[in-house]
């Protein structure tokens, strides 16, 4: 059996629940279903990517034994969303070098675990560029030192001056403390893979005295309400939350990561992140639609990095690692919602992980030349 | 370096079996391609430590591939000769340190676009190997216990629910003696087949009194090795320019007597254990990643005919800096999401345990101990069965042995 065939296996699966459980319509019928409306996409259109990570397989998500992880998804985005079964991702299976390809739609090959700029032009760098936007107009949030550099490529017909302006909650708060302070421990949590791994800040990074001047946000306040949150990614969506009140970008990609905790071999604390990014995402639409500059206008994009092991894969020890490269690991789903987007649709074509910035570039008018995908043309 | 230009005398490092076995193979060994063979070494190095399944396979191995003929070595072996290795990676001392070329190579794979050409030339050579060389079924059929749920005085979610369709559930377990029961069981099958490693009982806390034929790995016993381990961890962390692979590659380095561990009369189960906590992810902090994979790693490596495992409450997540630097101190226990994590543990450990040969004659046993639930797997047990009908301990066992 080919990866395609696995993919589509894995797709029927996600496509038949849905079907039951949010009584979506498949796409090849979308003339007859009556989920299926879809307005003119608005003209002073903004995107939001989640990246609902690290690593979440079918079975704990979509696939009907999974279903109990991911309510708020189902409830809220999937009745309002076309949303393709299969989404294939056949790059490296690291984080960080798997959201830089996400990132820049051509598959990377730089050391997941070192701190280095993705190689192709970012979606930022092509956006700004091409519509020759200011820095404000693109940002990203995430989770850890490891990411700092994901918004802006090495690549020289782009790269310096290009990029997003990134954003790392659990760095700022590290800096907001003068020292380690118990309150606060659970919102620091380290890379699951690689304890202690805090590559050197090196790039466009947000400067703490900057939580006031751009997010209006006292230090003081940062911490009172970050003891209310529960962990790093609670902390990534507060401080999304206040990026899109107060500085309103065009182009805002969020990157999850509690769910990276399975690597400790703990189960029930893998799917604990499962449903507190799922909760995210769910509250991630509601801030969309009640902020101002978002509501009407915005389209939220959700994709998993990759998956994980498969339980019967013997090279793998099942959900703990992505170190086989196996069909579940490297086929996930995507979410697309927003004006100008049919609603309660699914896709079983294979779509490729590389296709989600040349359809970026599509929906915000700028032509990611670099890129290895295509547009996806079912949302646009 | 290429296979073809391997001389004996590259192999006086290797412990004393090991150095014999490869040397006493050189001419094969010559004729392999450089993505296959150092996977070969890997395991041959470490000869003088493995358990006797794992010493049997290996022969076997390398025995059928002396065997066969120069053009059906090629056939065996096309798919990894056409893996196109790096420049960097051939200059590499793979003959020494063979794991870690392994490791190397697979970014090699990975970044080059290799891994699945890589995987289907393993899967072919694996089936190849199945088929001209069957592996032998344990003459008394294999038997998983696993017991869940230490610590938990109530829980209302359905638990086994993987479990349940390939067996019949109980809910009306009387829990009385169960676990005395269990040992008791594997204390007789220990007296019926006295091979050495047959017979395995793991804990995720401290180990409840057994009987002494039986291979006995647990968490609690391993304290001071996990204190020397994360204390290990904590200084090569603080060293500049320690990066995570650094640090796994210093980890699969480090030998018991690095940890504190006195020679004793098992060098190969000392040897399997401390490889549990370095090589093993999650296990030096959470007794119940420790639990689930000593159990596949003691499946995949000793193949035991009998295998029972107690999971037992793990500590609460916090940072992970502070769990690598708190060892020592008296930890604050999450039981129910243990118990969560012991109940996927037991189907692991169901899977793994039907990856051995005999698979299809093969039982298993999952408890929620001191509780009324538990699921059997057997060949004469219908599957996804379900029975509210009173029962013990000993019934449910008599049903599957």
């Amino acid at each position: 059996m080919t990866l395609l065939d696995h993919a589509c296996q894995i797709a029927r699966t996600r496509r038949e629940f849905l079907r039951d459980a949010a009584g979506v319509a498949i796409g090849a019928s979308i003339a007859r279903s009556p989920f299926a409306r879809a307005s003119a996409a608005p003209k002073n259109r903004k995107v939001v990517v989640i990246t609902f990570g690290g690593g979440a397989r079918d079975q704990e998500t979509f696939a009907p034994e999974g279903q109990e992880n991911v309510p708020n998804m189902l409830r809220d985005l999937i009745p309002r969303a076309t949303f393709f079964t299969q989404v294939v991702n056949r790059g490296i299976l690291g984080h960080y070098v798997a959201t830089a390809s996400l990132a820049t739609g051509a598959y990377e090959t730089i050391n997941n675990f070192a701190s280095l700029p993705p190689e192709n032009p970012t979606v930022f760098e092509y956006y700004r560029k091409d519509r020759k936007r200011p820095s404000s107009d693109t940002w990203v949030v995430a989770p850890s030192n490891g990411f700092n550099r994901i918004g802006e490529s090495s690549h020289k017909s782009y790269g310096a001056g290009f990029g997003a302006r990134v954003i790392l909650p659990k760095h700022l708060l590290s800096s907001a403390m003068s020292s380690r302070h118990a309150d606060y421990e659970h919102l620091l949590r380290d890379n699951y893979e690689s304890p202690y791994f805090t590559p050197d800040l090196a790039g466009n990074e947000f400067e703490l005295q900057q939580l006031e001047s751009l997010l209006k946000l006292s230090v003081d306040d940062f911490k009172t309400n970050a003891r209310t949150l529960s962990s790093p990614d609670e902390l990534s969506v507060y401080i999304a939350r206040r990026l899109m009140k107060q500085v309103a970008p065009s182009l805002l990609w969020i990157t999850m990561h509690d769910i990276d905790i399975a690597h400790a071999g703990t189960y029930s604390l893998y799917v604990e992140g499962i449903r507190r990014t799922d909760r995210l995402c769910s509250e991630i639409w509601k801030a969309i639609e009640d902020e101002p500059e978002y509501t009407g206008n915005t389209t939220l994009l959700i994709l998993p990095d990759f998956g994980r092991d498969a339980d019967t894969d013997p090279g793998g020890n099942g959900f703990q690692h992505h170190r086989t490269g196996d069909a579940l690991s490297r086929t996930t789903w995507l979410i697309a919602m927003g004006p100008g987007i049919r609603e309660g649709i699914v896709h079983d074509r294979a779509v490729d992980s590389l296709d989600l910035v040349p359809t970026i570039g599509s929906m915000l008018s700028f032509s990611a030349s670099q890129s290895q995908g295509k547009p996806i043309s079912e949302i646009l | 370096m290429q296979p073809s230009d391997l001389k004996s005398g590259q192999f006086n490092a290797y412990p004393p079996q090991a150095k014999a076995l490869v040397t006493a193979n050189l001419a094969v060994f010559r004729e392999l391609p450089l993505s296959f063979l150092p996977g070969v070494l890997r395991e041959a190095i470490d000869y003088d430590y493995k358990f006797p399944a794992e010493r049997r396979a290996l022969e076997q191995e390398i025995s059928n591939l002396a065997k066969l003929s120069p053009s059906e070595r090629l056939q065996w072996l096309q798919g990894f000769a056409k893996i196109s290795i790096s420049p960097k990676l051939e200059h590499f001392d793979w003959v020494n340190y063979p794991a870690q070329f392994v490791e190397q190579l697979s970014a090699h794979l990975w970044t080059t676009h290799q891994l699945d050409a890589f995987r289907i030339a393993a899967t072919d050579y694996a089936d190849r190997l199945h088929a001209a060389m069957p592996p032998e079924a344990p003459k008394l059929p294999r038997l998983g216990i696993a017991v869940i749920g230490q610590g938990v005085d109530s829980y209302d979610k359905p638990l086994f629910r993987k479990l349940r369709q390939h067996g019949a559930y109980f809910s009306r377990v009387a829990p009385e003696n169960g676990l005395r029961t269990l040992l008791d069981t594997m204390a007789a099958r220990a007296k019926e087949t006295s091979l050495q490693y047959a017979h395995w009982y793991i804990d995720g806390g401290d180990p409840i009194e057994h009987d002494p034929a039986i291979t006995s790995v647990s968490y609690g016993s391993l304290e001071p090795v996990r204190a020397a381990l994360l204390k290990n961890m904590h200084s090569a962390i603080e060293k500049p320019g320690m990066g995570p692979e650094m640090l796994r590659t210093l980890m699969a380095g480090w030998r018991p007597e690095d940890l504190g561990v006195k020679s004793s009369s098992d060098p190969v189960l000392d040897r399997f254990q401390v490889r549990l906590l370095t090589e093993g992810s999650g296990t030096q902090i959470f007794s119940t990643s420790f639990t689930q994979w000593g159990a596949r790693e003691a499946l995949r490596r000793a193949e035991p005919t009998t295998l029972l495992v107690r999971f037992a409450p793990r500590q609460r997540l916090k940072p992970m800096n502070e769990l690598i630097s708190s060892a020592g101190e008296r930890p604050e226990l999450d039981p129910i999401g243990s118990l969560v994590d012991a109940d996927m543990g037991a189907y692991y450990n169901w899977l793994n345990q039907q990856r051995l040969p005999g698979a299809e004659k093969s039982a298993f046993l999952a408890w929620f101990e001191g509780h009324n639930s538990a699921v059997v797997i057997g060949p004469s047990v219908p599957r996804g069965t379900e029975s509210n009908e009173p029962t013990d301990m000993k019934q449910l066992l008599s049903w599957i042995l």
